[in-house]
C-alpha cells in the first residue's frame, strides 16, 4: 500500500498544526503593504490612500459595512468548508466545484419551487444544494480512501468539469427562452433569501454561514468526533494506532466540507443571483484556502478572515472608483497576502526546526486550545 | 599552535565557556571540554543533559550565547558546518545526512564543494580510497538506500573522514546498531584514533562509554559535572550522571523464581500459530512463527532487526494484516483485526516508534484519553473534567514530568514513553506487547519503564518484550525465543542462556539446541 504512505507523507509535510498565530498575519500583512505599496504606485496612486480606501473606508458606511457582509458571506462557507476538511488532513481544492453543483441544485430547486411557501422551498434548496456538494466531493474522497489516490489533485480537476456542467446547463435546457442569454430561469419569490434590513442586500445566507461556523467549531473543539478529526488530521498513524478508524473520519470530513461548499452556491443563488449564471462565483471556493489559511485552519479565525477579505474587496472596489486604479488591486493584495502568509508559517517552520526540543519554542501553539474551558462551553 | 593557553600540545579540541540558552532554559551552562587527539572521549549525560546541544555548537549546527573553540590551540569562529569541516571537525548527528537514492560514492562527491563538473569516477576513486585508507568497507556503487543503518553510518564517517576531519563527533552512534554492529563500529573507532584521530563519543549506556573511552566527561542538567578516566567504576560514573547510584541487579532475582508461574496452561494467554505476515514489499517477513507467553511470564523475543520484529509487534498492534495463521488472546481469536478491537481483546501496545503511537501535537490529556474517548463523553460533547481527572490522576501514578495541558511533541523521551505507558497500562492488558521500550531513555527513564513491565508481569500479566538490547533482555525475561528470518529458531530459559548461543542464533548459525515447538 504505497499510495496512501505517500498520501500521507505529503499530509505529515504540509501539517495543520501551529500554523499562522496571530502575530504572523500581523506580520503578513505589514510586509504585504510593503510589496505592493510598489504596484500601487505605479497604478499612480499614494500607497497610504489606497489602504485607506481598501481597510477604513469600507468600515465608515452603514451600506459598506453590510456589503463587506456581503462579500464575507461566500467566503464564510468555503473558508469553514476548507477548514475543516484541512483539519482532517485532507486537501480540498475543490471548494469551487462543489459550490457550483450547490448552486446548480439549488437554481433547479428554486426555478421548481413554484407556489410552495418559503418555509418548504428554503429547506429543500439548502438540502439539496448541499447534497449535490457533497457529491462532488464523493468520488474524490472514496479515491483518496480506498486507493490513496491524491485528492489535491482530483479534486482540484473537478473544477473545471463543475465549470462546464454549469456552462453546458445555462446554453442548453437553462438558457433563457426568451432573450436567449445563458442564464438560468429566474427562481421563485420564495425560494429568495429574505433580505432582513432595509437597503441592504445582507440576505439570510450570512446568518445561516454563522450558524455552520458555530457548529462547526463546537464539534470540532468540544465533542469526541472533533478531536478523532483533529487526530486524524495531526497524526493519521498515531490516530489509527489509537484505534480511530482515519478513513472513514477523513472521507466523512471530505463530504462534510463538499456539503459546506454546496451551501456557498446556495448562498449566491438565493440571496444574490437569484438565477444560475457563469459567472456566480469569482473563485469563492479558491479564496476559501485563502481564508482557512489566514484564519490558521480555526474557525472563528475563519470568520475573522472572510470578513478581512470582505472587507478587502469592498474596499479594492470603492478604491477602483476613488481613485482611479484598477479593481485587481484587490486581488493583487490578496494573493500576495497568501503568499506572505505561507512564507512566514514556512520561515518560522525551519528556523523551529533547528532546535532539538519544541518545549523550547517561546510560542506556544496556538491551536487547538488544549485544555481547560470544561466548563465554559456554550 | 598559535594560542597561549592550550592545556597540551596533544589537545585537539577544546571548548571554554561554552553557555546556550533556549529561552529561560540553560542547555549548556559555562562549558569546558579538551578531547585530545587518538583519544576516544565519551561525553556521557541522561537526555537533555545538554550532550547533544553542546556539540551541535561545536560542529557549527547552533550557536552558543558566549565561549569559544580551539581547535589545535586556534581559536575558531565555527558559525555553520562548513566552518567546521574547514577546522577539521567532523559529526556524524543521530539523524544521517544522506542522500539516499544517491549511491555511496555520491553521497561522498557531494559534501565537496567546487568546480562545476562532477566527475563520478574520481568520486568513486576517492570512496574507494577512502575506504581503504580508513579500512572501513563500504561498496562505493552501493546505494545508501539499500543499506542497512549500520553501513549508512558507515558512509557517515566515511563522509567526515573524506573531507580530512580530526575530530570525529558521533551523537549516540550506537542507539541504531544491533550488537555485532556495534562491536564493528567500535573496532573501527580503536583503529582511528590509533591514527591520531580525536573521537567525541555521546552516550547514555555506562557499559559501552566504559568499554570504549579512555575519559569520560559527565554533563548533568547542562553542567559540566567532570571529566574522568574510562575505567571509572559504573556506580561512580552513574553518581555524577544522575546524581544516584543506579539500583543495580535487583530486579532480576525475582525474574528468575517464579517463572514457572503459568506453566499449567500449555497455551499461552497469547497463543501464535504459524503465523505469516507480508513486509511491505509483499513478501512474507514472518513466515511460519508460533509462540506462547502464558500469564505472569514475559517472553523476550531476541533477534537482529529486521527479522520480522516490527511486522510482528505491528500485526498484534492491529496496524497490519496477517497472510495466514491464527493469533489468540485469552481464547479469543484476534487474527486480523484492527487497533481498536486488539485494544478491547485486551492488548496493551507499546510499540517501538512511540512518537507514531501518539498524537504528538495533543495534549497528554487527549492522548491519555484517544483509545477510549466513548467513555469521556457527556451529552455528546467531550467531558473534559474527567479527561483532565483521568489525566492527572495517570500523571501521578505514573510520574510522568509534564502538565496534563502539554502537548505529547513538548516531552523527552522518557515522559513520552511514560504517557504510551499510562494509557496502555491504565486499562490492565491481559496481554502486554512491547517493543524497544527503553530504547533512547535516560537511565531514571529506563529504570522505572522496566519495574512497571515486571510490575505487570507480576500482577499476571503476559508480556511479550521485543528488545535489541540483550542486557534488557537478560534483566526482565523469564523465557527467550529467538527470531530469524521470520521464525522462532531458538528457545531458552534465562538462567541457561549464554550470550554466545544467542549471538549465533541471532546471526542464524546456531540450529543447535532446542528449536520452539
Amino acid at each position: 500500500m504505497t499510495g496512501p504512505a505517500s498520501a500521507r507523507a505529503r499530509v505529515t509535510a504540509w501539517r495543520p498544526s501551529r500554523w499562522s498565530s496571530p502575530v504572523i498575519v500581523g506580520w503578513a500583512v505589514l510586509i504585504t503593504f510593503a510589496l505592493t505599496a510598489g504596484p500601487i504606485l505605479l497604478a499612480g496612486a499614494n500607497p497610504i490612500a489606497a489602504y485607506g480606501e481598501f481597510l477604513v473606508v469600507p468600515l465608515t458606511s452603514r451600506f459598506s459595512i453590510l456589503e463587506v457582509l456581503v462579500a464575507a458571506t461566500p467566503i464564510l462557507f468555503t473558508g469553514a468548508a476548507v477548514a475543516i476538511a484541512f483539519r482532517a488532513g485532507y486537501w480540498n481544492i475543490g471548494a469551487e466545484g462543489q459550490l457550483l453543483l450547490g448552486a446548480i441544485a439549488a437554481a433547479g430547486v428554486g426555478a421548481a419551487a413554484g407556489d410552495l411557501p418559503p418555509i418548504v422551498v428554503l429547506p429543500a434548496m439548502l438540502l439539496a444544494g448541499g447534497v449535490a456538494g457533497a457529491a462532488w466531493a464523493l468520488v474524490p474522497a472514496l479515491l483518496r480512501v480506498r486507493f490513496g489516490i491524491d485528492e489535491v489533485v482530483t479534486t482540484l480537476l473537478l473544477n473545471p468539469v463543475a465549470l462546464l456542467v454549469v456552462n453546458g446547463l445555462l446554453h442548453g435546457p437553462w438558457r433563457d427562452p426568451v432573450t436567449g442569454f445563458p442564464e438560468s430561469p429566474r427562481i421563485a419569490a420564495a425560494a429568495e433569501f429574505p433580505a432582513f434590513l432595509e437597503r441592504s442586500r445582507l440576505h439570510l445566507g450570512f446568518v445561516i454561514a454563522l450558524v455552520i461556523i458555530a457548529a462547526a467549531w463546537y464539534v470540532v473543539a468540544r465533542t469526541p468526533a472533533g478531536l478523532r478529526l483533529r487526530a486524524a488530521g495531526l497524526s493519521p498513524i498515531g490516530a489509527r494506532f489509537a484505534g480511530i478508524d482515519v478513513s472513514w473520519v477523513v472521507f466523512r470530513a471530505a463530504l462534510i466540507s463538499g456539503a459546506i461548499a454546496g451551501l456557498a452556491g446556495v448562498s449566491e443563488v438565493a440571496g444574490i443571483q437569484f438565477r444560475l449564471t457563469s459567472g456566480l462565483s469569482p473563485g469563492y471556493g479558491y479564496t476559501g484556502i485563502v481564508v482557512a489559511t489566514l484564519g490558521s485552519l480555526s474557525l472563528p479565525g475563519v470568520a475573522l478572515a472572510a470578513l478581512f477579505l470582505g472587507d478587502l474587496t469592498v474596499g479594492a472596489s470603492s478604491a477602483a472608483r476613488a481613485l482611479e486604479i484598477p479593481s485587481q488591486l484587490g486581488a493583487v493584495v490578496q494573493g500576495v497576502l497568501l503568499l506572505t502568509t505561507i512564507g512566514l508559517i514556512a520561515l518560522r517552520r525551519s528556523r523551529g526546526g533547528t532546535t532539538r526540543r519544541p518545549t523550547l519554542d517561546p510560542q506556544a501553539p496556538p491551536d487547538p486550545p488544549p485544555m481547560g474551558n470544561g466548563e465554559a462551553g456554550p | 599552535m598559535v594560542g597561549g593557553e592550550t592545556s597540551g600540545p596533544e589537545v585537539a579540541l577544546e571548548l571554554r565557556g561554552i553557555t546556550k540558552r533556549f529561552g529561560d532554559l540553560v542547555a549548556n551552562d559555562a562549558i569546558d571540554l579538551d578531547v585530545r587527539r587518538g583519544e576516544i572521549h565519551a561525553l556521557l549525560g541522561e537526555n537533555g543533559a545538554g550532550k547533544t546541544t553542546v556539540m551541535r555548537v561545536a560542529y557549527g549546527l547552533s550557536h552558543a550565547d558566549s565561549g569559544e573553540i580551539r581547535v589545535n590551540g586556534t581559536l575558531v569562529h565555527v558559525r555553520s558546518p562548513r566552518d567546521a569541516i574547514a577546522a577539521g571537525i567532523g559529526m556524524v548527528t543521530q539523524h544521517f545526512s544522506l542522500v539516499r537514492p544517491m549511491t555511496v560514492a555520491e553521497n561522498l562527491a557531494l559534501g565537496r564543494s567546487g568546480g562545476l563538473r562532477l566527475d563520478l569516477n574520481a568520486a568513486r576513486r576517492t570512496a574507494a580510497d577512502a575506504s581503504m585508507r580508513f579500512g572501513i568497507r563500504v561498496d562505493p556503487d552501493a546505494i545508501v538506500g539499500n543499506l542497512s543503518v549500520g553501513e549508512q553510518q558507515r558512509v557517515e564517517i566515511l563522509k567526515a573522514l573524506a573531507r580530512d576531519c580530526r575530530i570525529l563527533i558521533l551523537d549516540e552512534p550506537t542507539a541504531v546498531l544491533v550488537p555485532q554492529e556495534v562491536d564493528a563500529l567500535f573496532a573501527t573507532l580503536q583503529r582511528l584514533v590509533a591514527d591520531g584521530l580525536g573521537v567525541v563519543f555521546i552516550s547514555h549506556k555506562l557499559g559501552e562509554v566504559r568499554a570504549i573511552s579512555q575519559r569520560v566527561s559527565v554533563l548533568r542538567r547542562g553542567r559540566m559535572m567532570g571529566t574522568v578516566p574510562g575505567t571509572t567504576a559504573e556506580g561512580e560514573l552513574a553518581r555524577l550522571m544522575i546524581g544516584r547510584p543506579i539500583a543495580g541487579d535487583k530486579r532480576a532475582a525475582p525474574t528468575h523464581d517464579d517463572a514457572g508461574g503459568g506453566v499449567g496452561d500449555p497455551r499461552g494467554v497469547l497463543s501464535i500459530r504459524d503465523l505469516r505476515v507480508a513486509g511491505s514489499h509483499g513478501t512474507a517477513v514472518i513466515d511460519g512463527l508460533s509462540l506462547d507467553v502464558r500469564a505472569g511470564e514475559i517472553l523476550g523475543i531476541a533477534g537482529v532487526s529486521g527479522n520480522g520484529q516490527t511486522e510482528l509487534v505491528d500485526l498484534l498492534s492491529g496496524m497490519r494484516m496477517p497472510l495466514g495463521g491464527s493469533v489468540v488472546v485469552d481464547g479469543v481469536d484476534v487474527t486480523g483485526l484492527g487497533p481498536a478491537e486488539m485494544v478491547e481483546a485486551g492488548v496493551g501496545r507499546i510499540p517501538e516508534d512511540r512518537h507514531a503511537s501518539l498524537i504528538p501535537e495533543l495534549s497528554v490529556a487527549y492522548n491519555l484519553v484517544m483509545e477510549r474517548l466513548d467513555e469521556f463523553r457527556r451529552a455528546g460533547r467531550l467531558d473534559e473534567r474527567a479527561i483532565n481527572e483521568h489525566a492527572d490522576r495517570l500523571i501521578e501514578r505514573f510520574a510522568i514530568k509534564a502538565h496534563r495541558g502539554d502537548r505529547v511533541a513538548a516531552l523527552s523521551g522518557g515522559n513520552i514513553q511514560k504517557v504510551l505507558l499510562a494509557r496502555v497500562l491504565s486499562r490492565d492488558p491481559k496481554v502486554l506487547v512491547v517493543s524497544q521500550p527503553t530504547r533512547g531513555l535516560d537511565v531514571g527513564a529506563t529504570e522505572y519503564v522496566r519495574s512497571q513491565l515486571v510490575a505487570r508481569r507480576t500482577a499476571g500479566a503476559a508480556v511479550l518484550l521485543v528488545s535489541e538490547d540483550l542486557d534488557e533482555l537478560l534483566d526482565l525475561a523469564d523465557r527467550l525465543v529467538v527470531i530469524y528470518e521470520g521464525r522462532i529458531v531458538g528457545e531458552m530459559a534465562v538462567g541457561d542462556a549464554d550470550p554466545e548461543r544467542l549471538g549465533l542464533l541471532m546471526a542464524g548459525r546456531g540450529a543447535a539446541g532446542g528449536a520452539a515447538a
